[in-house]
């Protein structure tokens, strides 16, 4: 086994003094794809906003590459090849959709290539972040992540409230985004159907902590687990 | 209308106003160029507060800093308005980087005040050195050489309001280059949202810190050109005032707008005027009760106004189409 990819080691963390994370050990290879799933409220968030850097971390360590980076700044982390597409999305408002973009643009990221993943965001590069419809923000919010080069992608429920041919076309997406291997893909989703046959590996959350492992398939055909975590069973 | 032009008309109109105001008013060039260093000044505290969400209340002590270095800099050393306007935004420059780094790590009101105690500390300085600023009576001697070594500074005040207009433009230029300029466009995120601007890639503190040195530099460009023309550097240069009045310029033309700066400087200087001469005991009510209107039915300045009026006018041809 190699230095290589992402490590968490025995992490606790949380907003404050508030503990949300507990003990979480977690290896991402590269090239990977994850699934995150889990009830609300289990930890999936945290999980990706730690990994950030975004909230407290009251014990444990994170390694990119074998190198420490539970001590590392955000931008520092992103600078590394992480990029989170947040839950919120968090659009520039007062920004162009090209603006929006441009506003995160390093290394060899064009608008050419985010352009040719989003047609959609071609059509209204000239509009601004709020006149877009939900599913348009989700793939501005992915493109400009995009455009910082990120190695390992964390998309934090990216289908939430969009309608069912907006989230194939997103789910095509992270298909075409992972398929070279080049790239790891974290996929935080309350619909594990799509989450589960996206990704080779899932972890499912409880509490803050991770309470299973293991290939997404495996976790796909055990239905007492996923009735007792998140109350699905997807063999249904 | 192309693009082009579309782009261009703007700020072609704004000149085209200030030259004809210049011969409306030719009597009146000593006011229409203070209202020419007030939009530099305005134009620095837009970068820094309308782009890039820095609350500051104290954007006159790097006016100051660049005001008293240039008047100091034309008595002692050099007495070229151009090189003075450098060693002015060097001063407004190494003033506002060296409290950034402090400053910048805070939000909020402690900012707001933390910004009003850097430009109180350097008004007391100014005042108790008065060996070299001239103490209360101000800075005094400045006797400045032709612009160019060609134009000389005028009783009337018709090189002032020339050079001041030109500076003007290249400060409005280099403004909107920094604003369009991904630097720009990241000051607008940071703005809206910090933590996501860090999540993807940006140093935060330091870009805020850049962004208060460059508007500080800028700030001091005004206060040079002030001090150079007008031959003269007071106290008031430091003055909480200043930098109260320069804000509600702002809010009244609109905040993260070139041209709300400009034309909020333009309508609260002309008001002023106006209501100052004819009631010079409560022309304060005139700017208040104007603040407030705008306020209430303009929150996003009176620049936004002409997107209403647009909308409307589209709106009555859809409708009579």
């Amino acid at each position: 086994m190699t230095d290589a990819g992402l490590r968490l080691d025995n992490v606790t963390a949380g907003y404050g003094p508030t503990h949300v994370l507990d003990r979480v050990n977690l290896r991402l290879e590269p090239g990977e794809r994850l699934a995150v799933i889990g009830r609300n409220g289990a930890g999936k968030t945290t999980l990706l906003a730690t990994i950030m850097g975004l909230t407290k971390l009251h014990e444990g360590s994170l390694t990119l590459n074998g190198a420490p980076i539970q001590g590392l700044a955000p931008h520092k982390r992103s600078a590394l090849g992480l990029g989170l597409v947040p839950q919120t999305r968090d659009i520039f408002a007062s920004l162009s959709v090209e603006d929006n973009l441009l506003s995160a643009r390093r290394g060899d990221a064009t608008l050419e290539e985010a352009y040719a993943l989003f047609p959609r965001l071609k059509e209204r590069r000239r509009n601004g972040g709020a006149q877009l419809s939900g599913g348009e923000q989700q793939m501005l919010a992915i493109a400009r992540t995009l455009m910082t080069s990120p190695d390992i992608l964390l998309l934090d429920e990216p289908l939430e409230g969009l309608a069912p041919v907006i989230c194939e076309q997103l789910m095509q997406v992270f298909e075409d985004l992972a398929s070279d291997g080049r790239r790891s893909v974290v996929l935080v989703e309350q619909q594990a159907a799509a989450a589960l046959s996206f990704a080779n590996r899932a972890v499912l959350m409880a509490n803050g902590a991770i309470v299973h492992d293991g290939p997404a398939a495996e976790l796909r055909n055990n239905a007492d687990l996923l009735n007792r975590h998140i109350g699905v069973s997807l063999n249904a | 209308m192309t693009p082009l032009m579309k782009s261009w008309a703007p700020p072609l109109a704004l000149l085209a106003l200030a030259i004809a105001l210049s011969f409306l008013m030719p009597f009146n060039l000593a006011f229409l160029t203070r209202i020419l260093i007030m939009v530099v000044l305005v134009l620095s505290l837009d970068l820094v507060l309308g782009y890039a969400g820095i609350a500051t209340l104290g954007q006159a002590a790097m006016y100051g800093a660049g005001a008293y270095a240039a008047g100091l800099f034309a008595i002692h050393v050099w007495a070229d308005p151009l090189a003075g306007l450098m060693i002015g935004a060097v001063a407004g420059s190494i003033l506002a980087f060296v409290s950034g780094l402090v400053l910048m790590r805070t939000q909020g009101l402690t900012l707001i005040m933390l910004t009003i105690a850097v430009a109180a500390i350097c008004h007391e300085i100014a005042n108790k050195a008065r060996d070299i600023t001239g103490g209360a009576d101000g800075l005094r001697g400045i006797h400045m050489e032709p612009v160019l070594g060609m134009f000389a500074f005028d009783f009337v005040g018709t090189t002032g309001f020339w050079y001041a207009l030109a500076v003007v433009v290249v400060i409005f230029v280099f403004v909107a280059l920094i604003t369009r300029a991904p630097f720009g466009l990241s000051l607008r995120g940071i703005h809206e949202s910090p933590d996501r601007m860090a999540a993807i890639g940006v140093s935060v503190y330091w870009r805020r810190v850049t962004a208060y040195t460059v508007g500080g530099a800028i700030a001091g460009v005004a206060g040079a050109l002030s001090a150079q023309i007008t031959q003269l550097v007071s106290l008031e240069s430091f003055s909480f005032t200043l930098s109260a009045e320069a804000l509600i310029m702002l809010i009244l033309g609109g905040t993260g707008r070139l041209y709300g700066a400009v034309l909020g400087t333009l309508i609260f200087m002309f008001v002023h005027h106006w209501a100052a001469a004819n009631d010079p005991f409560n022309w304060l009510f005139v700017i208040g009760a104007m603040v407030l209107a705008v306020v209430f039915f303009l929150p996003k300045g009176i620049i936004s106004a002409s997107a209403g009026l647009a909308r409307l006018i589209k709106g009555a041809r859809h409708a009579g189409s």
